[in-house]
């Protein structure tokens, strides 16, 4: 117990603890609030080990099967794409740039896969990865260009990636529908041999769409961590974006360094929008507003400590939040408490400068 | 004896280090009182603990006999203790009297704040100690060493008693240095004591009363200034004989390294900040460019290194023009760079010692291969510049630069740059914040550099340093080199009169 105690007062977990803390706190607020409404918390809970493991408690004991692989197929399919927008988002964090444009550049990933897929006559074989590199070179080309803009003319990325957000929605719905066979509001299906869909797991999931865009993500994952750790350039990426003056003392090119940050973190993205498309759906989709992919990647690069393996549990964090809704909502719990937990959580590691005073005096006081 | 502040048996740990191991410290009322101690012995800790920044794991404080547990800064202040931190912590758009009372306004009726009032007493209290600062002037207006006094005036205006100046000097021109010594001594005159963490020993004999000297985080004893010189002093906090001296034969200069023709480069603010100026370093030679802060000489510098455009003029470095090379084309010619600002340009703090030390050359062989970092030999090259230039941290290697006392941060640069022995190192105020150990090794390491055969240009604003460590003395002023001596045959009094513009000489 004692140990237990010590090692969360110790300054050097605190990466890890101060989350952590932020996820009990968000889900005791949601908890309270519930109770406040006359519901009871434990639906939420039971909702979400449902939605996330698939365990469906209020069977127990009636004889009827108490597992469902469904749900848990589904799970990954929703923490896919937030894992990529957090490696995002993430990325561009490392050398001190915001990246709100993850949503664009997923978008237009999205698209360009969709678009090479129906349009270029090739074999599957070699189609497919041309279809994945294209989604990842879209997004790649839609972080470039906040990333050049803020390199030479000093525009501030913020701006620039929000409009580039609208600019990707309102382009990539106008061209989808121009693809040949496309109604108003999908394309026509993409061959199968072309997209990431898996009759095997779907099949050992009960008919979930999971697909093999598991095997992009974890590379994105591997990737990330490698280039940051163990790279030459990852070494420039941090010196920037821990002190840039320092970088340029040591004859860092801050400016083209900050712009290959965004080029690889739109890349992340434009997977992200590829997964979606070839994996989850097997279409391309005229969406009549962005989904918001991106704006909780940067909750998932948030609570991630914006670290590979903090983007990847903090994608499956808020995968079972998402997840869990459909099944909230059918036991009578209103989805948006799903909501307020999310922003609890965010709005706790935004404060935890306060989390980690408190933590101290607890130390301090002994 | 009445003691105003006692500390008694302090004890605070980091991790992997005792950074103050059963420390006492008693503080007479009305004294000055100065804390002396290495790199790292833990003075600065031990001034966070009795501020409320640190708590301590054993030890207890007690404030005018009275033991207080000091919980957090605010509470120190209602103590009456009040601090003047290394690095200030002022809001550079707000005027002084706004810096002074944040935190706790007057008011006026509807809420509003009641400037004028505040104004008139931080006029009052300014006038009454002889600070001479202009309530209503912008912070970003004015000199460091008028920050300094707004600093000082911000604690009296709390009221505060007992004041701590954490190194209040070391970012201050000599001319500053007397003026804040004269403050001092009135302040006591006035009742209140104060607490003084300085590594000038010639300080320490000016002004203070009595002086508690810590060596590598433990109490070694507290003497009356009166009644020990500077040697003695040094020697018990380093424990051995030092020598103020820095020995060297002669120089023997030879080929131009860094010849400067008909150089402009414009200050922040775009006024012409080098104006016209020519210079000549020669290899095997110490250069030093002589001048009151804010003459040019930072401008200067960093043109030659490149961190700052040039307006036009020519910079050759062993006869190639370099004015337009990047950054680290220049590195790689051959240029070290000690950088006046350790935390602006030196040190990337939230990196380890480790990558600090590869800051210059983490893309070469050995500690880069194809692309890749190679951990195990940055680990084996920051041992040994750990070892060789005793830089000291709680966790070696791997502790974070923030963490490192502020010496040991500037102990840690100098190591990156003197060891790779450029042809043309550049140290601006390379012993600014260093112990009078570490300032001897270093003195002695340039000294070594230059009879390899490198050339070293210097810049300095300690006069010692620029007499004991040059062989030429460029002085600088208004952005003109007025003149340039030989270092054997001029003074302090000479220097000084050029360095005011008051007397020109040869260049
Ligand atoms: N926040 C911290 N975390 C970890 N270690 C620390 C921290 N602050 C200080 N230390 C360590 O404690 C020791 C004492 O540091 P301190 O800053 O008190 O030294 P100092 O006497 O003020 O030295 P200097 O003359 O260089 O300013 C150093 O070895 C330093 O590395
Ligand atoms: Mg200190």
């Amino acid at each position: 117990m004692r140990k237990i105690y010590n090692y969360i007062l110790d300054e050097k977990n605190h990466h890890f603890i101060i989350p952590a803390i932020s996820i009990i706190l968000g889900f005791l607020v949601g908890s309270i609030i519930m109770i406040f409404s006359g519901l009871n918390p434990l639906d939420m809970f039971s909702s979400i080990i449902r939605g996330v493991l698939g365990i469906n408690l209020s069977k127990i004991g009636t004889g009827k099967a108490i597992f469902n692989a469904r749900y848990l197929g589904e799970y990954f399919v929703f923490a896919m794409p937030i894992i990529l927008t957090g490696l995002s988002v993430a990325f561009a964090f490392r050398t001190g740039l915001f990246n709100i444009g993850a949503e664009g550049q997923m978008i237009v990933g999205s698209f360009a896969s969709v678009a090479v897929a129906i349009l270029v006559p090739l074999p599957t074989v070699l189609l497919l990865p041309l279809v994945i590199l294209a989604g990842a070179l879209a997004g790649a080309i839609w972080g470039f260009v906040p990333g050049i803009l803020k390199a030479k003319y000093n525009v501030h990325e913020v701006v620039v990636t929000i409009m580039m957000n609208y600019i990707a929605l309102f382009m990539t719905n106008y061209y989808l529908k121009k693809l040949p066979g496309s109604t108003n509001s999908k394309t026509v299906a993409i061959v199968k041999g072309a997209t990431l869909k898996s009759d095997f797991l779907s099949d050992i999931t009960n008919h979930s769409r999971l697909n093999w865009g598991f095997i992009l993500v974890i590379i994105a994952v591997f990737s990330f961590w490698y280039i940051i750790e163990k790279t030459t350039f990852g070494y420039e990426l941090k010196a920037v974006g821990y002190n840039p003056d320092a970088a340029k003392y040591a004859g860092i090119k801050v400016n083209s360094r900050a712009a290959l940050s965004m080029v690889i973190a739109g890349a992340y993205a434009g997977l992200g929008g590829t997964v979606l498309a070839i994996g989850t759906f097997g279409y391309g989709r005229v969406l009549p507003h962005a989904e918001g992919y991106g704006f909780t990647g940067i909750a998932v690069a948030l609570v991630g400590g914006n670290t590979a393996l903090g983007s990847l549990l903090g994608g499956l964090l808020f995968g079972s939040l998402n997840a869990a809704q459909p099944i909230m909502q059918s036991s009578g719990i209103p989805k948006d408490i799903a909501v307020i937990i999310s922003s609890m959580i965010i709005l706790f590691i935004a404060m935890q400068n306060g989390i980690k005073m408190l933590l101290k005096r607890l130390k301090g006081g002994k | 004896m009445k003691y105003v502040i006692e500390m008694l048996n302090i004890t605070k740990e980091f991790p992997g280090i005792k950074a103050n191991d059963n420390v006492t410290l008693q503080v007479v009322d009305g004294e000055i009182h100065a804390l002396l101690g290495e790199n790292g012995a833990g003075k600065s800790t031990l001034m966070s603990v009795l501020f409320g920044l640190y708590q301590p794991e054993e030890g207890k404080i007690l404030i005018k006999g009275k033991e207080v547990d000091v919980k957090n800064p605010n509470v120190a202040n209602e103590h009456g203790i009040g601090m003047v931190h290394q690095h200030f912590k002022l809001v550079h758009n707000f005027t002084v009297t706004e810096n002074i009372i944040l935190g706790l306004e007057p008011k006026k009726s509807f809420g509003r704040i009641d400037i004028e009032t505040a104004a008139k007493k931080v006029a009052e209290i300014s006038d009454k100690y002889g600070l001479s600062v202009d309530p209503y002037a912008k912070i970003e207006d004015i000199t460091v060493g008028m920050q300094q006094r707004v600093e000082i005036l911000k604690m009296l205006y709390r009221n505060a008693e007992i004041l701590i100046f954490d190194e209040p000097t070391a970012v201050l021109t000599p001319q500053e240095i007397k003026e804040l010594m004269r403050i001092m001594k009135e302040l006591v005159k006035e009742g209140k004591s104060i607490i003084l963490i300085t590594h000038k020993l010639k300080e320490i004999k000016e002004v203070a009363d009595r002086c508690s000297v810590l060596r590598r985080g433990k109490y070694i004893g507290t003497v009356d200034v009166e009644s020990v010189s500077e040697e003695e002093m040094a020697e018990m906090m380093v424990g051995r004989e030092v020598s103020f001296e820095v020995e060297k034969i002669p120089a023997t200069p030879t080929d131009v390294v860094l010849k400067i023709e008909n150089l402009n480069v414009l200050d922040s603010r775009k006024l012409p900040a080098v104006k016209n100026l020519n210079l000549e370093v020669k290899a095997g030679e110490v250069l030093c460019v002589a001048g009151i802060d804010g003459n040019g000489q930072s401008e200067l510098i960093q043109a030659i290194t490149g961190l700052k455009k040039i307006e036009s003029g020519k910079i050759l470095f062993e006869g190639k023009s370099i004015e337009h090379e990047s950054i680290r084309n220049r590195t790689l010619l051959g240029i070290g760079h000690i950088p006046e600002d350790r935390h602006k340009h030196g040190l990337v703090l939230d990196f380890s010692v480790e990558q600090n030390f590869v800051l210059q050359n983490y893309f070469q062989e050995p500690y880069s291969v194809k692309g890749i970092i190679q951990p195990e030999a940055i680990r084996s090259y920051s041992e040994k510049l750990i070892e060789m230039f005793d830089v000291r941290s709680g966790q070696g290697s791997i502790t974070e630069a923030r963490s490192m006392s502020g010496g040991n941060q500037q102990k840690a640069i100098i190591a990156r740059e003197i060891d790779r022995s450029p042809k043309l190192l550049i140290a601006a105020q390379p012993t600014r914040g260093l112990d009078v150990g570490a300032i001897e090794y270093i003195h002695e390491r340039l000294i070594s550099e230059r009879d390899a055969g490198k050339a070293i240009l210097l810049m300095s604003l300690e006069m010692e340093e620029v007499l004991n460590v040059s062989d030429r003395i460029a002085v600088i002023y208004e952005g003109e080199i007025v003149g340039i001596l030989n270092a054997s045959e001029t003074d302090e009094n000479e220097i000084g009169l050029m360095m005011s513009g008051a007397k020109r000489g040869k260049v």
